[in-house]
């Protein structure tokens, strides 16, 4: 759905060859969904079909010039004016896999989840490297900044998780040395700061 | 680039006595190199705030060395730490400490002063500390005249005026908006870019994002920490995948 409105959306400024649009949907995304050049075609001869795009130039597949019908334009339209609707919750793995974590005896479920906080810390700090190193692209940096606001909302969860863990008494196995519940030195900490 | 600024020896805290005693924090070692941002991360009571108060010399550990550049703060007289506090040490905290009845470039001067500089010498450096941060030409307004995003550069040049390699930031985007927060750490990178060690501690995963390495504690202990970086041209091809 989102390369045939994104194929459209830039046939609007010009018409364009088919791999021009690839390079021309990757340049604005930051390369962050990279397409082959057979989805590209197979995209715009499902949109030839539906009367979106009309091809101003015969020839073997490369040659052919593809521009935008006025059916396209208000598809378009339509696209920017409609809000996104999430599809069916995605199989989230994560989310499998912790559910299940609580529930399988001998998983240290607060290892999981460290395990997997460190893993997207650190994705997020790539993810903010490259978005520092990629200058001033709006397209680039608006993509870059939905990578990382998603990789901070499953931290944020996962912090979640492990309070909910610990209120819950959940037995999970503590680091080695620490005998006390893991609540006791908020309280002193916090005291002892003033 | 591998001279340690802060190194922290199994370092242990424990606050109160026998049955009451809790370990605030409990054989942590980390070295921070000089043009390194380290965060650390972990939930409150976690031990975050304690490994900054010892780190800046602001509490002694109940066992353990703390070292900032080259020197053991266990071996200096009370005089001598708080020398090295002044000179070495540079803090950004949350809520915007500036003192309200001096003009940004009075505040930056303020610690050069106290170190003895003359008034010429610790003007001359906080004007530069405050054209790194981009506040030169706000030299001369008071806090109150200034946005939290200026005010907060201004305390950024502050902990970096004069030959300061070592910032340690607590939450230092407080209640900034994510914008001008960002402003604040993009800055503090650029610091430690220039050859300062930070350590930043932070609960909030998008500004430990901008390290180098993130370190997670839990009840006192480090449970884990990030592998250093790779170089930043790898990683934007890596993103594509």
């Amino acid at each position: 759905m989102s390369i045939r409105f994104g194929l459209l959306t830039l046939l609007q400024q010009q018409p364009m060859y088919g791999y021009q649009l690839r390079q021309e949907f990757e340049s604005s995304t930051g390369s962050t969904w990279p397409l082959n050049i057979g989805q590209v075609y197979t995209t715009l001869s499902r949109l030839e079909r539906d009367g979106m795009v009309v091809v101003t130039d015969e020839g073997d597949e490369s040659q052919r010039v593809f521009a935008i019908s006025d059916a396209g334009r208000a598809s378009v339209r339509d696209w920017f004016a409609t809000p996104v609707q999430p599809t069916a919750p995605p199989r989230d793995e994560l989310a499998i896999k912790l559910a299940l974590a609580v529930r399988t005896p001998g998983v240290d479920v607060r290892s999981v989840i460290q395990a997997q906080r460190t893993s997207t810390v650190r994705t997020l700090q790539e993810y903010t490297r490259s978005r520092e190193a990629a200058g001033e692209d709006l397209s680039w940096l608006l993509v870059a900044d939905s990578l990382i606001f998603s990789a901070e909302a499953e931290i944020r969860w996962l912090d979640h998780c492990e309070t909910r863990l610990v209120r819950a008494g959940h037995t999970a196995a503590r680091a080695p040395g620490t005998e006390r519940p893991a609540h006791q030195p908020v309280a002193i900490e916090e005291g002892a700061k003033k | 680039m591998t001279e340690a600024i802060l190194e922290l020896r199994s370092v242990t805290r424990v606050h109160g006595h026998d049955e009451t005693a809790v370990r605030a924090l409990d054989g942590v070692s980390l070295a921070v190199n000089a043009g390194e941002l380290v965060a650390v991360m972990g939930p409150s009571g976690s031990g975050k705030s304690t490994l900054l108060n010892l780190a800046g010399g602001l509490d002694s550990p109940t066992s353990g060395d703390v070292i900032v550049e080259g020197k053991r703060l266990g071996d200096l007289s009370r005089s001598g730490l708080a020398e090295l506090r002044r000179r070495s040490i540079g803090y950004v905290f949350q809520s915007l400490n500036l003192i309200p009845s001096l003009t940004a470039i009075e505040n930056v001067m303020l610690p050069r002063e106290l170190d003895g500089a003359s008034t010429r010498r610790a003007r001359r450096d906080a004007l530069r500390a405050l054209d790194a941060v981009t506040m030169a030409q706000l030299a001369d307004r008071f806090p109150d005249d200034m946005s939290g995003g200026q005010q907060q550069r201004v305390a950024i040049a502050r902990a970096l005026v004069g030959d300061r390699r070592l910032v340690l930031a607590d939450e230092p985007t407080g209640a900034l908006d994510s914008q001008t927060g960002e402003d604040v750490l993009r800055l503090l990178r650029a610091r430690c870019d220039a050859g300062a060690a930070g350590v930043l501690v932070t609960h909030e995963a998008r500004h430990a994002g901008w390290a180098d390495r993130v370190v997670f504690l839990r009840d006192g202990t480090m449970v884990d920490e990030t592998a250093p970086m790779a170089s930043a041209e790898s990683l934007i091809a890596g993103v594509s995948q």
